[in-house]
This record gives C-alpha cells, structure tokens and sequence, in this order.
C-alpha cells in the first residue's frame, strides 16, 4: 500500500469528512441517530452504497456521455439502493428494521456524499482507488453518526443497543436527547470540537 | 375539514426541515441571504406539487401490490413495488428537467438568479422524501397528496427563509472561532427545531 493509496483512506475519516467538513449528506443522517441500531445499519447501508457506485462510475468512465451523466449515475445509485433496501427485507424476520429507518435507506439515494464523491473522485480515477475512497467517505459518515447516537441513547433512554447502562446508576432519562434538534446540535458540537483541535479548519 | 388538518400538520408538525431534517445540504449551503432562499423556496413548492401528485397517481396505478389489476385479472398478483425507488426518482429527474426549461423561457430574471439550485433541486431529500411518506402513509385520494405537497413545500420555504434572515443577522456577532460559519449554523437551526417542537399535537 502506498502513500497515495493511504491518503485516499484516511482523508475523509478525519481531515475532510463528508459530515463535520464538507457537510454533505446530513439530509437522510439525522433522523436515524436515536439509537445505536439505527445508526449501525445506516451507516454500512450509506458505506456499501457509497463504494459500489464509485466503483461502477468509474468502471463507466469512459463511456458515459458527459451531459447525460447525472441521470446515468442516478441509476446507478439507485440501483445500489435497492439492492440494500432488499437484502435488509431478506433478514426482517431474524433483525426487524423499524419502518421510519426504511424510508431513510431509499434516501440514500438522494444523499449528497453519494453523489459528490461520484462526482468529484470516481468520474477521474481509476476503478480499485474510487472504491477505497467511496468506503472510507461511508465509514467517514458512518463515525459521525455512531457518535451521535451513542451520546443520545446513552442520554436520552440510558441504554446502548438496548441493553440498560445508566438505569443502575440512579440517571433519570433526559428526553430533549431523543427529539431530533439535539442530533444538529450535538453534530455542531462535535464541528466546534474538531475545529478547535485542526485549526486550519476554522472559518473565518 | 381533513385537508385543512392535513395542510397545517404538513407544515408546522410534520415540518420538512425541523422534524425529518429532509432538503438539509441545500437549506444549509443556501440560507446565506434572503433573496436566493426565497428563490429557492418558491422553486421547491413548485416541484413538490407537480412531483407528488404525479408519484402518487403511479403509485397507486404502477407500482402498489395489486395495482396492475387495472389491465386484467392476471396482473392482481403483480407487485412492483421494489421499483419505487427509481421510478420516483427518474420521475423527479424528469420534471425538474422540465420545469428548468419552462423556467428558462418564461421567466428568465427567476431562471439567472436561481442559477444552479434548480437543477440540483433533483437531488433535494425533501422532494424524494415527500413522495417516499406519501407511499408510506397511505394517502386515500389525490386530493390528499396535493395538500400534503403544499403543506410540505410551504414548510420548508418557511424554514429556509427563517434561517437565512437569521444568519443575516448572525454574520455580525462574536462567535468562538472554532463555532464560526457552519458549526454555529447547526446550533442555530437545532434551536429553532425546538421552537418548532411546540406545535407537536396540535390538530385542527
């Protein structure tokens, strides 16, 4: 593996992350950040959609017409989509998935991070590195959001994954953790945070 | 009496923006002023009520278990709706395509100053999303999806307009470095999510 490979990986966990940096796709993120399960399956559904379609895109470079290319890559985005959106019905009956999450899963769809690395990193490199860079941009978007849930399910009902871990301990649920405005403002804590560390981030 | 409810639960209840977080990347990128938020707004509830009526009607024709049975008994048992996801989408790609060019000939000082929000308007959560609650929700007649893409639209016209008039404003105060710009932006639209937590339960 060499350098280039390595940037490619780890630029969008930390340095340009597509949530806290570039702000993309917090349109389908939010909302499934009130407990961990939500999150987990959001974030490996948005990572497998990210990298398959990168990969496609790429493989397709050089035959797509440029000015028919966003209608081409909705396809294949929405392709990826659907075939998540099945797989997670073919284990409803071992892991049931919440009705308001599915409807976040086929929007996806529509989430910017998809799209923008398509745009800006697939259309011009070669197939394997458009597919490590659209995974890790997913596992990028994916950390964001396992953060956030973590703080509002530990907060919000005292559990984690389900199972109670503050209830022994006399914590009283707060329940402004679970209603959805925490989820932006806890994401522009987490922007302060990380901007008061990497300061070349900061705006000015 | 059932649209008048519908209408203002769609925009202050069910709000786009503050309770499904949908049509985030563009509320946030384009709530710097005014005028191009307000420009944007009107586009969106123009989309939305050409979109959602017309999603609904092949919904409910197309794409529903047992939709088909308009063509004949053998088609009862058809159901095609793993196809939703691209169908909608296409259908919206579509239109936003159209209502560009109807824009382009027709009100040319809107098409300059909207730019290129229009097109992007395709990739809007909030247009997909709609369509995606209405196949949920079950909507019992055509009616209801009008009201429903109004109420929606006029939700988050009011949202983005309310936010960009803040951030006019905000541009002019002392914010911790590591807040400024976009961090400072999440907080400002979680705390306006809370206000609009107070017109939870309200029914007409």
């Amino acid at each position: 593996m060499n350098q280039k490979m390595k940037e490619t990986i780890l630029n969008p966990i930390l340095k340009g992350n597509p949530i806290t940096v570039l702000v993309l796709g917090i349109c389908s993120s939010l909302a499934v950040t009130v407990e961990m399960k939500g999150a987990l399956v959001m974030a490996l559904s948005v990572t497998l959609v990210t990298g398959l379609s990168s990969l496609i895109c790429s493989l397709l470079r050089k035959t797509i017409p440029n000015r028919v290319r966003i209608i081409i890559q909705l396809v294949v985005v929405a392709l990826m989509v659907i075939l998540v959106d099945q797989l997670l019905k073919s284990f409803e009956g071992t892991y049931p998935i919440d009705k308001q999450l599915s409807v976040y899963i086929g929007l996806i769809i529509t989430n910017c991070i998809v799209m923008g690395r398509i745009e800006a990193f697939a259309l011009g490199n070669k197939p394997i590195p458009s597919l490590l860079d659209g995974l890790a941009n997913g596992v990028g978007y994916g950390l964001i959001l396992i953060i956030v849930a973590f703080f509002r399910e530990l907060l919000g009902s005292g559990t984690l994954f389900g199972i109670p871990v503050l209830a022994k301990l006399g914590y009283v649920n707060n329940g402004l953790m679970i209603l959805p405005p925490m989820a932006l403002i806890l994401i522009g804590c987490i922007i302060w945070v990380q901007r008061s560390i990497q300061k070349d981030l900061q705006e000015k | 009496m059932e649209y008048i409810s519908l209408f203002v639960k769609s925009i202050f209840v069910d709000n786009m923006i503050f309770a499904y977080f949908l049509g985030m990347c563009s509320y946030l990128a384009v709530s710097k002023n005014v005028k191009t938020a307000n420009g944007l707004g009107i586009a969106v509830i123009a989309v939305l009520l050409i979109t959602l009526p017309v999603n609904y009607l092949l919904n409910k024709f197309v794409l529903q278990p047992g939709a088909l049975s308009w063509l004949g008994p053998k088609f009862a048992e058809v159901d095609l709706s793993f196809l939703s996801f691209i169908i909608f989408i296409a259908v919206i790609a579509a239109i936003v395509q159209v209502v560009e060019m109807v824009v382009e000939k027709f009100l040319p000082s809107l098409y300059s100053s909207l730019g290129i929000f229009l097109p992007l308007i395709a990739v809007n959560c909030a247009i997909l999303g709609a369509s995606l609650f209405m196949q949920q929700r079950e909507f019992a007649n055509f009616g209801e999806s009008v009201v429903y893409a109004l109420g929606s639209g006029i939700g988050w016209y009011l949202a983005i307009v309310a936010l960009a008039a803040i951030r006019e404003k905000l541009a002019y105060s002392n914010v911790p470095a590591g807040l400024k710009g976009i961090g400072i932006t999440f907080i400002t639209v979680g705390l306006m999510g809370i206000a609009f937590m107070a017109f939870m339960g309200i029914s007409i």
